[in-house]
């Protein structure tokens, strides 16, 4: 059978090669891991268990649990100040890869452009073709602390796109923006009338500072949609949920698709993740405290080592530049010398080429063990 | 947070850190870690540090035993004094004063059951103001003071992933 046309547009994902290196390698320290280290509350664990106990596992309301979303239009009105009515605004979805994909499909039209801010996650360029639409790179900058600018999207022709997806705080590079540095371009948006998807799936690891949401900027609410999930905050990846909080005609636009390629996002998870909105703040505010340790030492210890790194506030990641300039060489060797996995910044698009994604989502002990080994093989 | 609960945090997750990776852990320097902890320690607020020992995996006997007491007072004795002489002995590893059924929740270490039950008979039991003493034997530790003694099930997650 061949491949759809779409399908064959979308090249592998560039982080395949680096993972079949590590996997070959024993003893391997990887700092190459996209998600934390902790397990899930086990209070929403329990929640989960209890649900299979109870016997609860019919589909839920296409939308997600009503509690459920209740639960989350009062987490994100008190943690971000954004205000959604959990009947019509709220959409359960499958982690937040389904609600990037269902909202591609839902509001965005065959042939229309969609800008990327460089390096991204890997998930957006293609999710947006196989929309039938046009990823359209904006590199972001070391210089700009790889934040996404007014100049930067006016450069890379974003004016004619009809949408912009971005992620802050960002995976691969750890930045983030703040409300005024959000100001600039929400300004472009409103001036150049794009729709926004914003993926605010690291919001709760921000670090000295509160996330803000572009929604709560004046005129966005209306042209946004916004992404968030359990994944990172409640470490639930592997129980996949996430949502996606948008006016109800998007809503329900993407619902439309949602209720036929999903029906519903995981029922056990839903359990688990109405706990985790309700008791479970202890818990990540203690993993928060914990990656910012780990964030300190390490932008510590490769400032001692002479690596360049600017300093990265969110998610759990750091962005080097990678020494001597060809990161993906320098990750290989790496691996081959002292068996410790990071990978190449050119994986996540242009932009990241000479750099290395550095994930700390690593135990402490681990973490200590492999900027030693990083030390020696400089 | 303050610079002294930073400490108290990193300190009671590994009290073996060194001073260099308290420093890049916090917004501290070396001479501020040091002169921190220092203060602790004359305040007393750290009282001292020590090894989370799994026993099982040493050669040797050791026996721990939580005891339960019972105590009445009376106008020249309050708990204060009991605890007193009660704590002097080194085979009391943790004394405290506690809600509900009973006065005093003792912790009693020793490397023989014989040893340890001769000291509850003949030191704790015949002191005259305490009424009732039960004694529970450990007989296995699965956790203690926060850490697991089961060994890990190890990093299950993908070594690379987006």
């Amino acid at each position: 059978m061949k491949p759809s046309e779409r399908v064959q547009r979308v090249p592998p994902s560039g982080i395949r090669k680096f993972f079949e290196l590590a996997e070959e390698k024993e003893d391997v320290i990887s700092l190459g891991v996209g998600e934390p280290d902790f397990s899930a509350p086990w209070a929403a664990r329990d929640a989960a268990i209890d649900s299979l106990e109870r016997g609860k596992t019919s589909y839920t309301a296409n939308r997600g649990k009503a509690d459920l979303r209740e639960a989350i239009a009062d987490h994100v009105a008190e943690r971000y100040d954004l205000q959604y009515d959990p009947d019509d605004e709220v959409l359960v979805t499958t982690g937040v890869s389904e609600g990037v994909d269902v909202a591609m499909r839902a509001l965005v039209d065959p042939g229309d452009a969609v800008a990327v801010p460089q390096p991204s996650y890997i998930s957006y360029a293609p999710s947006v073709i196989f929309a039938d639409g046009d990823p359209l790179p904006v590199p972001t900058r070391e210089a700009d602390e790889f934040k996404l600018t007014y100049e930067r999207l006016a450069e890379s022709g974003a004016a004619d796109a009809e949408a912009l997806i971005f992620c802050y705080p960002n995976n691969p590079t750890g930045a983030v923006m703040t409300e005024s540095e959000l100001e600039p371009v929400a300004e472009f948006v409103r001036e150049h009338d794009l729709t926004v998807f914003a993926d605010e799936i690291y919001a709760e690891l921000t670090y000295g500072h509160d996330h803000t949401s572009i929604a709560t900027l004046p005129g966005m609410r209306e042209r946004t949609v916004v992404f968030n999930g359990f994944s990172k905050a409640y470490a639930m990846t592997g129980l996949r949920l996430g949502y996606a909080l948008a006016p109800p005609e998007a809503t329900a636009a993407m619902n439309r698709i949602h209720q036929y390629s999903m029906l519903s996002a995981p029922t056990t998870a839903q359990h688990a993740a109405v706990e985790a909105l309700r008791t479970c703040d202890d818990a990540v505010a203690e993993m928060v405290a914990t990656y910012d340790r780990r964030r300190k030492l390490v932008l510590s210890r490769f400032d001692e080592m002479g690596i360049d790194c600017f300093e990265a506030k969110g998610a759990f990641y750091v962005f080097p530049e990678a020494p001597g300039g060809d990161a993906e060489a320098f990750a290989e060797d790496l691996l081959e010398a002292q068996g410790v996995a990071v990978v190449p910044g050119d994986a996540f698009g242009e932009g990241g080429e000479g750099h290395l994604r550095v994930s700390y989502a690593t135990g402490t002990k681990d973490l200590k063990e492999a900027m030693d080994r990083i030390e020696a093989f400089l | 947070m303050t610079a002294k609960r930073e400490l108290l945090d990193l300190l009671l997750e590994n009290a073996r850190y060194s001073t260099e990776d308290l420093a890049r852990m916090t917004d501290l320097s070396e001479e501020e870690v040091v002169s921190t902890i220092e203060t602790l320690e004359s305040e007393g607020i750290i009282r001292g540090y020590q090894a989370v020992v799994d026993w099982h995996r040493v050669k040797e006997e050791h026996i721990r035993a939580e005891v339960e007491l019972n105590v009445t007072l009376d106008r020249e004795t309050g708990y204060d004094d009991i605890a007193e002489r009660l704590g002097r002995f080194p085979e009391v590893t943790t004394l405290q004063l506690v809600s509900g059924d009973y006065d005093f929740h003792l912790e009693v270490e020793g490397d023989s059951l014989q040893e340890v039950s001769n000291f509850i008979s003949e030191k704790v039991a015949p002191t005259p103001e305490i009424t009732q003493t039960v004694t529970h034997y450990v007989m296995e530790t699965y956790k203690d003071r926060g850490i697991e003694f089961e060994d890990g099930h190890g990093d299950d997650r993908l070594s690379i992933s987006p």
